[in-house]
């Protein structure tokens, strides 16, 4: 996709006058918001699992070279290839030539998140494949013509509405009634010959297992199942940070994953790969291809993003964000949107072209709290200010407000006199009104707001004049 | 961590630069609390802001400058009460990102962190404290949420606010959301945080109160303004005017009473 993180403001004025965005928004942010608070409370082990999740990434972290060396011994010895991706560009390339080997005409593809940040679908299109979404939600998008704007529900930006009309422009065979039911229906039909007659299959992973070489994929439509049993060959494309030690291990994410990300127990369909069809097996691909993505993420691992590797994307932070839940995940400009997009995008995009993300977040702590792995959201977007803030990033008149602040902050008696000027210059604005509606400089504030009339004197004046 | 009832503890006051410009009467509520529930208070006069603009803008330096400040300003008391989640968090839970390379400091830092309490927290926690007072109105609360998520302030006020004669208290939906202040965000990013205020101001509106509660000065600005801006009557006061009694002037943002 097209990154337009660097003019996020720009994103947002168009954002918040698009007139359904909020109504889409609203209506499923706001069912996942209280689906999780209520399986959350009925999980009794919910503070241990947690827990025990975080050590179980933090440890396999710290020992992630062993681990996916292990991983790709037994992946090998599984039946499957397995390829080592450092940039998007080398992942798209290796795509790219199993496609062309194969003789490849059409793609059935498994949503991930991975497949949009190495840039998948550009892949396929320059081995001039046919791309084939089989999610429910990336058909939407890919049908609209959309880049996603979640994380795990790619077409949030789309009330039902939209995709009614959607289905009724472009399907061959669309439904007469708008209820979901029939909506899905309709996409049914559309896919379901297109599932069985792909000659190859892309998914991403959720979990790499490293002592098995098998992997794990969730989702509630079963389109995983569907989209890599038919054709001869699957592609899998996944980030190296999704490695567990041991099945046990991906055990306990799976009772946090779905719980965090759509408030329920479990997915409708986990399914266990591990390696391609056997001899005797009745179906499977032929051939598994299993591509292993860095993109930045060991630079990661040595800075104090670190604990952002242990995301398993779950969408929460972002359900729960203000700010994402204002706008939407389009206005961030970049594949991964919301709090975990904030601090993703400077570190796998550089921190020059997305200056405003970490910066557009009022730091209320709520994607903390609902992370199932207790990534430190909120203090790694203030640490990458204060990286922006060491490369002297912050705007002349930003810098030039902080400074003359920062003079008088620092000199009491001298700050004494500045609060005092101000509050007789506030008064004057004021006139007795009780509040002042604009101040000059202050637009920012008072387009929307009034400020409230200062008492006279501040309250160190009046203390020093005798006021208890 | 209650303190025995023969100690007087002597509290340093940081009134916090909000409550210093823009509504002093936050400030001598708290005095008058903290004396009522048996503190010896003192407003050391080297102090300005704890430093958390700087903080959020990624200045550590200054922010550090800031923080010495403050740390030698009030080590010497027994205790640091502050009538803000958000400025008592910044002195109890992040100052010690700033000082991770100078051990020196980390001592002083870690000892004021310790000792440093959001005001509301500190009269249920610490001090035991029953206030005593009278408001004739229906209210509502909104959590801000340094002082909710970092220090864990949510039934201490309701706690304090159960005592008060003539208040009722209705819930509000979403209490536990940001209101969309922020600090230096509400100015940066004025769109974004217009958008977040007017839903937060809808759902206050939904309750039917007259009177809107908080602990941060910052939050109940950027809510009253706002409520104000929208014609709206609300009452507006930081909890501790509440329960001080002096909640009788205007709220935040309503017109001098003529």
């Amino acid at each position: 996709m097209k990154q337009t993180s660097h003019q996020f403001t720009q994103n947002v004025t168009r954002a918040l006058a698009e007139p359904t965005l909020k109504i889409a928004l609203d209506r499923t942010t706001t069912l996942l918001r209280t689906r999780r608070a209520k399986v959350i409370d009925a999980f009794e082990e919910y503070a241990e699992a947690r827990a025990t999740a975080q050590k179980i990434k933090d440890h396999t972290l710290d020992n992630l070279g062993h681990y996916l060396r292990q991983f790709e011994e037994n992946a090998i010895a599984s039946g499957a290839q397995v390829y080592w991706a450092e940039t998007p560009q080398q992942a798209r390339t290796v795509v790219t030539e199993i496609c062309r080997a194969e003789g490849a005409k059409s793609a059935t593809r498994v949503k991930s998140m991975l497949g949009e940040e190495i840039g998948i679908g550009e892949a396929l299109a320059d081995a001039g494949v046919e791309r084939v979404e089989t999610d429910l939600a990336e058909h939407i998008i890919q049908l609209a013509g959309d880049p996603p704007s979640h994380i795990v529900m790619p077409a949030m930006h789309k009330t039902q509405e939209q995709v009614a009309e959607l289905f009724a422009k472009k399907h061959k065979d669309p439904s007469t009634e708008q209820d979901v039911t029939s909506l899905v229906s309709s996409a049914r039909r559309e896919l379901r010959p297109k599932f069985m007659n792909a000659d190859i299959s892309i998914s991403g992973a959720n979990f790499l297992i490293a002592d098995t070489g098998s992997f794990v994929t969730v989702t509630n439509e079963g389109n995983a199942e569907l989209t890599t049993t038919p054709p001869k060959t699957h592609i899998v494309t996944v980030g190296i940070e999704k490695m567990v030690p041991s099945l046990k291990h991906a055990a306990v994410f799976l009772r946090l994953l779905s719980r965090a990300a759509i408030g329920t127990e479990i997915t409708q369909y986990t399914t266990f790969f591990n390696g391609p069809k056997r001899e005797g097996d009745r179906d499977g691909p032929e051939n598994l291809h299993i591509i292993l993505v860095d993109n930045h993420r060991s630079d990661m691992l040595s800075d104090f993003l670190r604990p952002m590797l242990r995301c398993i994307r779950c969408g929460a932070c972002m359900n729960h964000c203000p700010v994402y839940s204002a706008v939407g995940g389009h206005a961030y400009g970049a594949v991964y949107p919301g709090p975990m997009g904030s601090v993703l995008t400077p570190a796998m995009t550089g921190i020059e072209g997305s200056k405003d993300l970490p910066n557009a977040c009022t730091l209320n702590g709520r994607c903390k709290e609902v992370c199932p792995v207790n990534i430190p959201l909120p203090d790694m977007l203030r640490s990458l200010r204060a990286r922006q803030f060491e490369k002297g990033m912050p705007s002349g008149m930003t810098k030039w407000g902080l400074r003359v602040w920062a003079a008088l902050a620092t000199r009491p008696a001298l700050y004494r006199l500045a609060t005092a000027a101000s509050n007789v210059a506030l008064r004057g604005m004021a006139r007795g009104r009780g509040k002042i509606t604009t101040v000059p400089l202050a637009a920012g504030w008072t387009g929307s707001r009034d400020l409230p009339q200062p008492e006279p004197g501040t309250f160190m004046q009046q203390y020093k004049k005798g006021r208890r | 961590m209650k303190i025995a009832r023969d100690h007087k503890p002597r509290v340093g006051f940081f009134v916090t630069c909000i409550v210093d410009a823009m509504r002093p009467n936050i400030g001598f509520a708290s005095l008058k609390l903290l004396a009522d529930a048996g503190c010896d208070v003192e407003v050391p006069n080297t102090q300005t802001c704890c430093g958390q603009p700087a903080f959020n803008s990624g200045d550590d330096a200054t922010s550090r400058q800031l923080a010495q400040q403050v740390i030698t300003a009030f080590e010497g008391y027994d205790y640091v009460v502050v009538p803000s989640g958000s400025c008592a968090s910044m002195i109890r839970s992040h100052y010690a990102e700033l000082f991770a390379e100078l051990p020196d400091w980390q001592e002083r830092q870690h000892a004021l962190s310790a000792k440093t309490w959001e005001i509301l927290s500190f009269l249920t926690d610490v001090m035991d404290y029953t206030p005593k007072a009278e408001y004739h109105g229906t209210a509502t609360y909104h959590d801000s949420c340094s002082g909710l998520r970092d220090l864990g302030v949510h039934d201490q006020p309701r706690a304090l606010l159960s005592h008060v004669d003539g208040l009722s208290m209705v819930p509000l939906e979403g209490n536990n959301e940001c209101c969309g202040f922020g600090g230096t965000f509400c100015v940066k990013y004025p769109e974004l945080s217009t958008a977040i205020v007017g839903e937060k101001t809808a759902k206050i509106k939904k309750t039917q109160a007259d009177t809107l509660l908080g602990g941060d000065m910052g939050c109940l600005m950027n809510m009253a303004g706002k409520l104000s801006r929208e014609g709206s009557d609300m009452r507006v006061y930081h909890t501790i005017e509440v329960l001080a009694g002096m909640a009788d002037g205007p709220g935040i943002c309503a017109p001098a009473l003529k």
